[in-house]
């Protein structure tokens, strides 16, 4: 007799799907994979811009690796420490990585903070990081505050395996998203009121998918409200050193220097490399907590995500590297504004408006609801099936990071060279014109008077496919 | 300043204030001890020598000399071109260079007994991560795994912290070499039942740590027939297979289900890693192999939390994939545990102590229960004290290993040079002479 193995084998959590994969924010990914641009092998493949990365400093980091031929255990110069590296395995670190690192935060933080490289502690990347932080801070059950729209990947990050609920704050676009008290406490209540205890409150600052950082009294009114509560603060602020232009960027540790009532103890940072320096593939995730009991928690924690000690020595020797450093974040924030005008320069040329205070980060927050034929989710998914199948852009749709209005859409362009951009805004330009037309042809049209149809939808017909369900109807007379 | 106020903290997590982590175990007081006062040849003849740590460091220079002589491939050559590729990969699915090379390396080491498929390899930081993530995958909180004893001190961690699943033992004894028996396996199930635990699994490691020996391939066999009546999985940690003295005294549970046609396989998978075979522990380079696809793609999205840098990865590819060398390293490697083991062995046995006849592994399993004052935990514990204390070596406890006779103990011989483990047979011996002179 066979004893089939099925899925009741596998855990919940395995059999579950916390990964997260099955959202729509991955159907684009799909469609990216399956046709994937190149600017000479496939011209008209799709474009992808539902990736932040930030690809515009590579040139200034190879520079320094050919200077810097010690920095990399398998060189020649290198060489002689392979033997201590590669044994090296202890989940405090090494020392001098551990201080690049503080120094580094501290830097693209205008050193207006400093940062004590004993709190440091490693995870994988900043998606090790926030799960680990859950795992410390909350108990399967147990909630944690986001405000809205957020980064998808908190869903999976923070939930998946731990059973930590998420709870959203929302914020909307009647004052660009910022995150109020109100907003704040109305979260709070929905959980008191469902029984759901509440740990803590995870803000992204600067915001993905945003693109904003958020001011003082935003900052201070944070503090307060969890220092009430009594529920911990964490702070991804992985993208700390993408702030292009003013403001500056604040940072929760210079808000508890000032004089602030606060418990340190509820005060916890989330960093990463992957975006301000672009080394996704490193890993390189860091936690920094004010709370002594959480940076012994998290550090033994650490074992089962550590950063590879090859990797920690070679960011340790670049970090330490103060000109170096100074000149990178220095380019790297023209680089990235110098991309962000030219990019929404273009959108503007054709009426696409961003959040206008966006001012960091490697993506626009692009308003497009008044492109949607309805004002809902259903309208905002319509349209973004039309720009991934008709348009070949991989974007993301405001409703992958739960964001409350339709039509929002992030629209990444620091993972791409300044042609690619090109192609990218010369489709979407042509996009709009072409809707602009077809919307001109239907208002003569209504001008007439004669039909009760409902355009909207004829001019969806017109732009998904080539041939009009409806052959010889007047709208098809019309555009020709 | 933040003006700090004064109010009870608030709590943190159950699992972060539970003792599961481990740390206050005995098996670390010995580290504490060796942290501070270590050994050193020169500058602290005196101090604590570490014998705690298995860890591989005596084929160091075969990896230091393909280093020297392949360098552009395993850097990222001059101007680095390829380094932006990698400073930007991470794709959950790994480095496909770096997983058949892996996957190549693991058949090797089997002597091509059994072949691996590259898109079964999931890669995992360290094989601390491998077996937590496979424990998140193959059972929920409050269900158990069943692990052979003596077991290695970290899987209570590992497989227990965060996951909330229980370890049930699987009782051995030296009457015959600590093998798994059929009985051991049905008793350790019963013992699961009565306490109304839902048994999920078995965790074997092979070749054994602590014991430093092989499992039989009858053994195998009767394991992979119990975990298929019972219907539940296997999970084969192989992380020493690299480390066995002779390729052909190694038998993995691949080549048993090789044997069996594959049959009934998606209930087993095997962890392996490179911080043992190849000494790297530093480099964070875990996997899981599982002839389960759904257990595959799942482990693949879980590894998102754990991936292995890139950087290394890339490295990790080109020497792996290197065959020659690789045939080179795993032969070389294994003659020299081999006679580190021997050297060991024989000096423990001219100072009257025996161990457990090893033939894998970075250790040996020493027997010193006749020095013990009482045979008890209390007792081993005590002895232990006084060998940390007095003859300034740190070993590990077998009942940090839950091992459940008193009296045994793991000692560790590949980390140190061949003139500091002479160092420490002679405290032994002169430890074993001055007893003798005491009791006579």
């Amino acid at each position: 007799m066979v004893f089939k193995l099925n899925n009741q084998l596998l855990s919940k959590i395995a059999t579950g799907n916390g990964h997260g994969e099955d959202s729509p924010y991955f159907d684009g990914w799909k469609a990216y994979d399956e046709d994937p641009y190149h600017p000479t092998k496939n011209p008209k493949g799709v474009i992808q811009m539902g990736l932040a990365e930030n690809q515009l400093c590579f040139d200034l980091i190879q520079e320094w690796l050919k200077n810097n031929p010690k920095a990399s255990i398998c060189t020649p110069e290198g060489a002689e420490e392979f033997r201590d590296i590669a044994i090296f395995q202890d989940y405090h670190g090494l020392p001098e990585f551990r201080n690049a690192v503080a120094k580094f935060m501290a830097k693209g933080r205008g050193n207006r903070v400093t940062f004590d490289p004993d709190r440091i502690v490693m995870s994988g990347g900043a998606t090790g990081a926030h799960e680990m932080v859950a795992f410390c801070l909350a108990d399967p059950g147990d909630a944690f505050l986001v405000p809205t729209p957020y980064y998808p990947g908190f869903d999976r990050d923070l939930r998946w395996r731990t059973g930590v609920q998420l709870i959203p704050v929302e914020c909307e676009s009647s004052n660009q998203f910022k995150v109020t008290r109100k907003a704040l406490e109305d979260a709070y209540d929905t959980a008191q009121l469902d029984n759901i205890r509440v740990k803590g409150l995870l803000i992204t600052n600067p915001s993905n998918p945003l693109g904003t950082i958020l001011d003082r009294e935003t900052l201070k009114s944070i503090v307060s409200f969890v220092n009430e509560k009594n529920i911990h603060l964490v702070c991804d602020e992985i993208y700390a050193a993408t702030v292009f232009s003013q403001p500056d960027f604040v940072s929760i540790s210079e808000i508890i220097e000032e004089e602030v009532e606060c418990n340190l103890d509820l005060i916890h940072i989330v960093y990463s490399l992957s975006k301000d320096m672009g080394f996704p593939g490193f890993r390189v995730g860091i936690i920094y907590s004010y709370n002594d009991a959480v940076v012994s928690c998290a550090r033994k924690m650490s074992s089962f995500g550590l950063v590879s000690s090859q990797t920690q020595h070679l960011i340790a020797s670049m970090l330490s590297d103060d000109e170096f450093v100074e000149k990178f974040i220095m380019q790297n924030k023209k680089r990235l504004a110098t991309r962000y005008s030219s990019f929404t320069n273009g959108l503007a040329q054709v009426g696409i408006k961003c959040l206008k205070t966006s001012n960091a980060g490697l993506f626009v927050w692009m308003d497009l609801r008044r492109l949607l034929k309805e004002q809902t989710i259903e309208g905002e998914i319509a349209l973004w099936r039309v720009i991934i199948n008709n348009v070949k852009l991989n974007v993301s749709p405001g409703s992958s990071f739960r964001c409350t209005e339709p039509g929002w859409f992030r629209v990444c362009f620091a993972n791409m060279d300044d042609q690619t951009m090109e192609v990218a805004l010369s489709r979407i330009k042509t996009f709009i014109l072409k809707n602009k037309e077809a919307k001109m042809s239907v208002k003569k049209l209504c001008w007439q008077g004669s039909l009760k149809l409902s355009f909207s939808s004829r001019i969806y017909d017109e732009i998904i496919s080539p041939h009009s369900p409806i052959p010889h109807s007047p709208l098809v007379r019309a555009r020709t | 300043m933040a003006i700090e106020i004064e109010q009870p903290t608030v709590g943190l997590s159950k699992v972060a204030v539970s003792e599961t982590h481990g740390e206050d175990s005995p098996y670390f007081a010995g580290w504490k001890a060796y942290d501070e006062d270590p050994y050193d040849e020169s500058e602290n003849p005196s101090g604590v020598i570490q014998m705690g740590l298995a860890e591989n460091q005596v084929s160091f220079d075969l990896l230091e000399e393909y280093l020297e002589k392949h360098s552009e491939a395993s850097t990222w050559g001059k101007g680095a071109p390829g380094f932006r590729e990698h400073a930007l990969f991470q794709d959950y699915h790994g480095l496909k260079s770096f997983r058949q090379a892996i996957a190549s390396f693991m058949e090797q080491i089997r002597g091509g007994r059994a072949k691996f498929d590259p898109d079964r390899v999931v890669l995992t930081a360290g094989a601390t991560a491998a077996n937590e993530l496979l424990t998140f995958i193959l059972a929920d909180p409050g269900d158990a795994l069943l692990v052979p004893t003596p077991y290695y001190p970290g899987f209570d961690r590992d497989l227990r912290w965060r996951t909330g699943v229980k370890i049930v033992p699987i009782h051995c004894d030296s009457s015959n070499n600590f093998q798994v028996t059929p009985q051991a396996l049905e008793a350790a199930f019963k013992d699961a039942e009565v306490m109304n635990i839902k048994v999920r699994g078995v965790l074997i490691t092979n070749p054994s740590n602590p014991l430093g020996a092989t499992i039989q391939r009858s053994v195998l066999e009767e394991i992979l027939d119990f975990v298929t009546r019972k219907n539940i999985h296997l999970v084969s940690d192989e992380i020493y297979s690299g480390s066995a003295f002779s390729s052909s005294e190694f038998v993995s549970i691949a080549e048993i289900l090789e044997a069996r046609g594959y049959k009934d396989s998606e209930r087993v998978h095997i962890v392996y890693s490179l911080s043992k075979d190849l000494g790297l522990p530093g480099f964070r380079v875990g996997t899981i192999y599982s002839y389960n696809d759904k257990v595959v793609t799942t482990a693949r999205r879980m590894s998102s939390f754990t991936l292995i840098s890139s950087q290394t990865q890339h490295l990790l590819a080109s020497m792996l994939s290197d065959q020659e060398f690789t045939k080179n390293y795993i032969k070389i490697n294994r003659e020299r545990l081999r006679k580190r083991y021997e050297m060991i062995i024989e000096g423990l046995r001219n100072a009257g102590i025996e161990c457990l006849k090893g033939n894998a592994g970075l250790f040996c399993w020493m027997n010193l229960s006749p020095l013990l004052k009482t045979q008890t935990r209390e007792g081993e514990l005590t002895l232990w004290k006084s060998i940390i204390r007095d003859l300034k070596l740190n070993i590990s406890p077998g009942s940090s290993c839950h091992c459940s006779e008193p009296g045994w103990f793991r000692v560790c011989f590949a980390n140190m040079s061949e003139q500091t483990l002479e160092v420490a047979l002679k405290r032994i011996h002169n430890f074993m002479d001055q007893r003798k002179t005491e009791t006579n």
